[in-house]
């Protein structure tokens, strides 16, 4: 479980995150969403540690992740999977040895056992004929999955995604969210998803936490997201047509 | 105020190489596919710039010294020093910077824009000194080596050029290069070579790190850190000099 307590950031003057707290449980899909710009990168990447927060506090399973110190943070870090906008695989190496890389630094495995390993997470995201291609021969979508199975090939206990299906068709689309939702059943990971796609908020959202202007502004689930009632938050869902016409037919 | 802030950012920036690093075997891996990125890949540039160089210095020599007192071996007396002391050092820092040190910066700033080194900093790893630290050693580990190469493709330019245009007879020539040789002025270029390659790799690592934006800005850090390199090099060219030879 991750819990953030009154989460603040800004850049020179611009207030990017005021007070955001919340709760992501074990096991569960939390999405983070809100339109482009209202801080939903950032406060990703302030739980994660890239970048620092002005204030606030940020718990690990009950470990105070902003107070600790290196080798805890190190720690931490280590039980954290990450899955990047653009998949940021290293463009010198081979998608085995992408995936190979959390192995090579944190682990003391033998390579037949790094190997084994390796081809596992590459079976479970369907990727196993592309070992040995290098990121620039394969797509867009086969980046993220590279992406997801480099996340997790260390076993994470935490597992974060920013932005998943961005610049991706809908079908691949579906398949990454639904490939992230049974990582995090089957590994019974803390998964954070920051999106804002409604497709993925209807399909894979336990756990939703909607961003307006650097505030949190409703918590909830995919069942409840359609009544909130608050009217930032139906503009935002209700923006897309097949969603404002499914409202119009409820 | 902006030059305060910068110049203090790297000197952060070269603290964080040694803190919290990861095993040696790590970087002893990383630091040999550097030196075969580097030394490998800069030697053919190396050795043609360094043998038209001392070709060069030879025939302007040549018509530089008219007077019929002056022994003709004077001329392979002055090309060396020239090679030794500034040409292979220097002149070749100022070309590794434009090869090596713009590599250096554009690929990190590729890898920051990409989010490469988020992901390596969010697995917990030090992504400074995983990433850097290779680059500076095997910069301070080659760069003396490509040194060397170039003195002697000079000279040996030098050679070549004297004896086919009969500038000057090949005895005399290898005279002149032993006459009242001073070997302190190897070490002496050897010292530079190391400190060039520090400021090189170190100021073109840091430029491109530190980018942000897209490539646009990956250019522009590519630039400065070419730009950067070059008054580093003259500066610490001269304090070498001053403090080493005066």
């Amino acid at each position: 479980m991750i819990k953030i307590k009154d989460i603040h950031k800004s850049f020179a003057d611009k207030m990017v995150l005021e007070g955001v707290s919340g709760e992501f449980k074990k096991g569960t899909c939390n999405l983070i969403i809100g339109a482009s710009g209202t801080g939903k990168s950032v406060l990703l990447k302030c739980i994660v540690g890239l970048i620092p927060s002005d204030k606030g506090t940020i718990f690990y399973d009950l470990r105070n992740f902003s107070n600790a110190d290196h080798e805890i943070k190190a720690q931490i870090r280590r039980e954290i999977g990450m899955l990047f906008q653009g998949g940021a695989l290293f463009d010198s190496k081979t998608v085995e040895q992408n995936v190979m890389f959390p192995l090579d630094i944190l682990t003391k495995m033998p390579l037949g056992e790094k190997l084994d390993r390796v081809n596992f997470c590459l079976k479970r995201v369907g990727l196993e004929n592309a070992a040995k291609k290098m990121p620039s021969e394969i797509s867009g979508g086969m980046r993220k999955r590279v992406g997801i199975a480099r996340a997790i090939v260390n076993n994470p206990a935490y597992l974060f995604c920013d932005e998943p299906n961005s610049g991706l068709d809908p079908q691949t689309s579906i398949l990454i969210d639904e490939l992230i939702q049974d990582i995090t059943y089957e590994f019974n990971t803390t998964t954070i998803v920051v999106t804002h796609d409604m497709n993925s908020v209807m399909g894979i959202g336990d756990n939703i936490m909607f961003l307006y202007k650097g505030h949190k502004l409703w918590e909830g689930n995919k069942e409840n997201i359609t009544h909130s009632g608050i009217q930032e938050l139906d503009d935002f869902v209700f923006a897309n047509k097949v969603m404002s016409a499914l409202r119009d037919k409820l | 105020m902006r030059f305060f802030y910068e110049v203090g950012r790297y000197f952060i920036f070269l603290r964080s190489l040694f803190i919290n690093r990861e095993s040696f075997y790590t970087y002893y891996k990383l630091v040999l596919e550097e030196c075969i990125a580097i030394g490998i890949g800069s030697l053919f540039l190396v050795v043609l710039v360094s043998t038209f160089i001392g070709a060069v210095s030879t025939v302007q020599t040549a018509y530089n010294l008219v007077s019929p007192l002056i022994p003709r071996y004077v001329i392979a007396q002055v090309v060396r020093e020239m090679t030794v002391l500034e040409l292979a050092p220097t002149i070749m820092a100022i070309i590794f910077a434009g090869k090596v040190g713009s590599s250096m910066a554009g690929n990190l700033g590729t890898m920051r824009i990409t989010e490469q080194i988020d992901a390596v900093e969010v697995m917990g790893i030090n992504s400074i000194s995983y990433l850097v630290l290779p680059k500076i050693v095997a910069s301070m580990l080659m760069y003396p080596m490509l040194v060397i190469v170039a003195g002697f493709c000079s000279l040996f330019g030098g050679y070549l050029v004297g004896s086919a245009t009969g500038i000057i007879t090949p005895p005399e020539y290898i005279f002149g290069l032993r006459f009242v040789f001073n070997d302190f002025t190897i070490s002496f270029a050897l010292i530079k070579s190391i400190v060039f390659a520090f400021l090189v790799s170190s100021i073109s690592s840091f430029k491109g790190f530190y980018t942000h934006g897209g490539a646009l800005e990956v250019g522009i850090a590519t630039t400065q850190a070419v730009t950067n390199s070059v008054i580093a090099i003259l500066l610490a060219d001269y304090f070498l000099a001053q403090l080493l030879l005066a």
